[in-house]
């Protein structure tokens, strides 16, 4: 089959015909990206579009599964997990992929980032991180750089930026990868495996917001900021030969856990075992 | 026999916590989330011990954010789900009631009631929940809100929530209070078998035609859970009739119109109260939760006294039982409106009665209303 009619097949097969399209995002946006390389992820793996959830949060990437043909759910902001993990408890043969933006994720949900991982509970979290609050106008975000300028950051910004990979990791996750809306074959394959994962499984595909950050930090155009990822990422095995100082700001790709941890809904079984066995035995 | 037939045939003590969490049980209830918080905390434990026995699922949460959260997502999924917390805890859930509310998603929230604002006092009793449980969280919406005075009345109002969530698809709260959750009461629960319990309304048609919110000709269009081959979009911003995000006024202004008829045109089956009347009464006492126990005690000593007075107990606070309180309200001279909070469900009262005539009897100081209070009212104002 050619490259293209594959693409069009996927398109017709996933996305809604009805309705919402053209979408909300600005031309240029990496989210579309994100979206394609997760449709295409879901098609590698033959999932029936019925057993798909794909539950968001707020803001543009909140935005994403309106337009795909699974069972989707838009939620709060910073909720999307919690409302995954109820679903999840209920509907265990259900792949839940969760997704959700820097600001989404990590400000307002990091308290529910954190237990999720925590527990181990068997969704695919999807982050775009673009480094600030794009549909409400270029404010700082838990990941915006030191130093950038952003609407609410003037005066350039002061904080330090969340490191997701870390967090996840440090949290309890059983699968974390980065990649970025560049590597967009490299994402793909991140989320294949995260879906795959039976566990909490972290994809962070790391985008860009040229409409805020980069105009206000004059960095350029949609492609200028593309461009940027592929010639300022490096890969894991490229990492290891660089210090610390040499790495600095550079956007590091790889798989960094990938560990075999019971998952939360398979030990409540157990849980659920149990208590029937006690209840037997009064 | 096992434990749990005994339960049934034998009165046995029990807490309203308890009584709420069997309730729950006996309604279908297969998922609960919560964070611990005085004076809710028994309700999780005990469903924590029970869901599991029934296969059912309890998760502990981060905050009661997640945890409403977590309630609407095993909702969605097909569980019959719940939540319990106190004053701190129902402040925190009010984002995710109003997206219960907008989604349309069954659910129930229990809040027992302990004294405000802030934290309080945990271990006191209060009413002062009752406009929060209504006005709570932004926006226009309807809600149905519920009031035991009793260890049995939180059962059975427990398994009534249960019912007009998922007849109404809706959000239902249980305002409880610290004194019914606490307090241990004898009580004998009903048969099981003999509880009738509403099942979420199933769709006729194929996938292809499936409209989760749609309009007309019902008022609660079924909603078909996750992963049954029904693929749609639920949003908290408003949706067409497909669940669609839209801005149009066309499509917001039917659906805003059915969210509010969906529950002004059942209210003969939504409101629940009780009436003790005395034809010849000049004074009626309107009153609910545990306030109305100590109401019924006043006007017991009132009526042995020679006073004629009737007596109003609201079960269903929201939404407010405007006919039945104008009705009553209409054949006496003076309504007393005893309540453990400054005066909220009196605003509505006086609303509908208007301000001459009704008089407030509050309390919010962590102390039982006692049935001298209301006494001393009801000698006031009759004749």
């Amino acid at each position: 089959m050619r490259r293209s009619d594959h693409e069009s097949r996927i398109h017709d097969h996933y996305l809604r015909h009805s309705k919402k399209f053209p979408n909300v995002w600005c031309a240029g946006c990496g989210i579309g990206i994100v979206l394609g390389a997760l449709v295409r992820a879901i098609d590698n793996l033959q999932l029936h579009r019925d057993d798909v959830a794909m539950i968001s949060g707020i803001g543009c990437t909140g935005r994403m599964p309106v337009y795909v043909d699974f069972n989707t759910m838009h939620t709060t902001h910073g909720r999307a997990l919690a409302f995954a993990t109820g679903l999840k408890m209920v509907r265990p043969d259900m792949r839940v992929i969760v997704i959700m933006g820097d600001g989404d994720a990590l400000a307002i949900g990091g308290n529910h980032f954190i237990h999720a991982a925590r527990r181990n509970i068997g969704l695919t979290t999807i982050i775009v991180n673009n480094f600030v609050y794009g549909m409400t106008g270029g404010q700082q975000s838990p990941t915006t750089p030191t130093g950038a300028l952003a609407t609410t950051a003037p005066y350039g910004h002061i904080e330090q930026p969340l490191p997701i990979v870390e967090l996840a990791a440090a949290s309890g996750a059983a699968f974390v990868a980065r990649s970025t809306v560049y590597h967009v074959q490299e994402l793909e394959k991140y989320i294949v495996q995260a879906i795959t994962k039976d566990g909490f499984s972290v994809v962070e595909a790391v985008s860009y917001c040229h409409t805020t950050l980069g105009r206000i930090n004059k960095w350029g155009t949609a492609p200028d900021m593309m461009r940027y990822l592929k010639e300022h990422s490096i890969s894991q095995k490229q990492a290891e030969s660089l210090s610390e100082e040499e790495k600095g700001w550079k956007i590091v790709r790889g798989v960094f856990v990938d560990r075999d941890i019971p998952e939360y809904t398979q030990l409540y079984d157990q849980v659920i075992e149990r208590a029937q066995a006690e209840e037997m035995a009064e | 026999m096992s434990k749990s037939k005994q339960k049934e045939t034998q009165p046995i003590l029990m807490q309203g916590d308890e009584a709420c969490a069997e309730g729950a049980i006996a309604a279908g209830c297969l998922f609960f989330a919560g964070y611990p918080i005085t004076p809710a905390t028994e309700i999780a434990e005990r469903l924590a011990r029970r869901l599991p026995q029934v296969g059912g699922f309890f998760l502990q949460m981060e905050d009661e954010i997640a945890s409403l959260a977590a309630v609407i997502g095993a909702s969605v999924g097909g569980a019959k789900a719940m939540t319990a917390t106190s004053g701190p805890g129902f402040s925190l859930m009010q984002e995710n009631i109003g997206y219960a509310a907008m989604a349309e998603i069954p659910c129930v929230i229990v809040d027992v009631m302990r004294l405000g604002p802030s934290t309080g006092r945990p271990t006191r009793s209060a009413q002062g929940d009752v406009m929060q449980a209504c006005w709570g969280t932004h926006g226009d919406h309807p809600i149905i809100a519920l009031s035991p005075s009793s260890v049995r009345e939180t059962f059975d109002l427990t398994v009534q929530a249960f019912n007009f969530s998922e007849r109404y698809r809706t959000p239902v709260i249980l305002l409880m209070e610290e004194i019914i959750g606490h307090m241990r009461e004898r009580v004998d629960l009903p048969n099981p078998a003999t509880i009738e319990l509403e099942e979420r309304l199933k769709t006729t048609v194929p996938p292809d035609w499936y409209k989760p919110y749609e309009n007309y000709p019902l008022d609660v269009p079924p909603l078909v859970p996750f992963g049954q081959g029904y693929r749609y979009h639920i949003t908290g911003l408003h949706h067409d009739e497909r669940g669609y995000p839209t801005d149009r006024p066309d499509e917001i202004r039917p659906w805003l119109r059915r969210l509010q008829l969906k529950i002004e045109r059942s209210l003969s089956d939504i409101l629940l109260y009780e009436e003790d009347r005395d034809e010849e009464a000049d004074v009626l006492v309107v009153a609910y939760g545990s306030v109305a126990r100590t109401a019924r005690h006043a006007i017991q000593v009132a009526r042995e006294r020679g006073r004629r007075v009737s007596f109003l107990k609201l079960q269903t606070l929201w939404p407010f039982a405007e006919e039945v309180v104008e009705h009553a309200a209409a054949r006496v001279d003076h309504i007393v409106v005893p309540e453990m909070n400054l005066g909220q469900l009196v605003l509505e009262v006086e609303r509908v009665a208007g301000r001459q005539h009704v008089h407030r009897v509050n309390k919010a100081d962590g102390t039982i209303m006692q049935p001298t209070e209301i006494l001393a009212a009801i000698e006031e104002w009759a004749r």
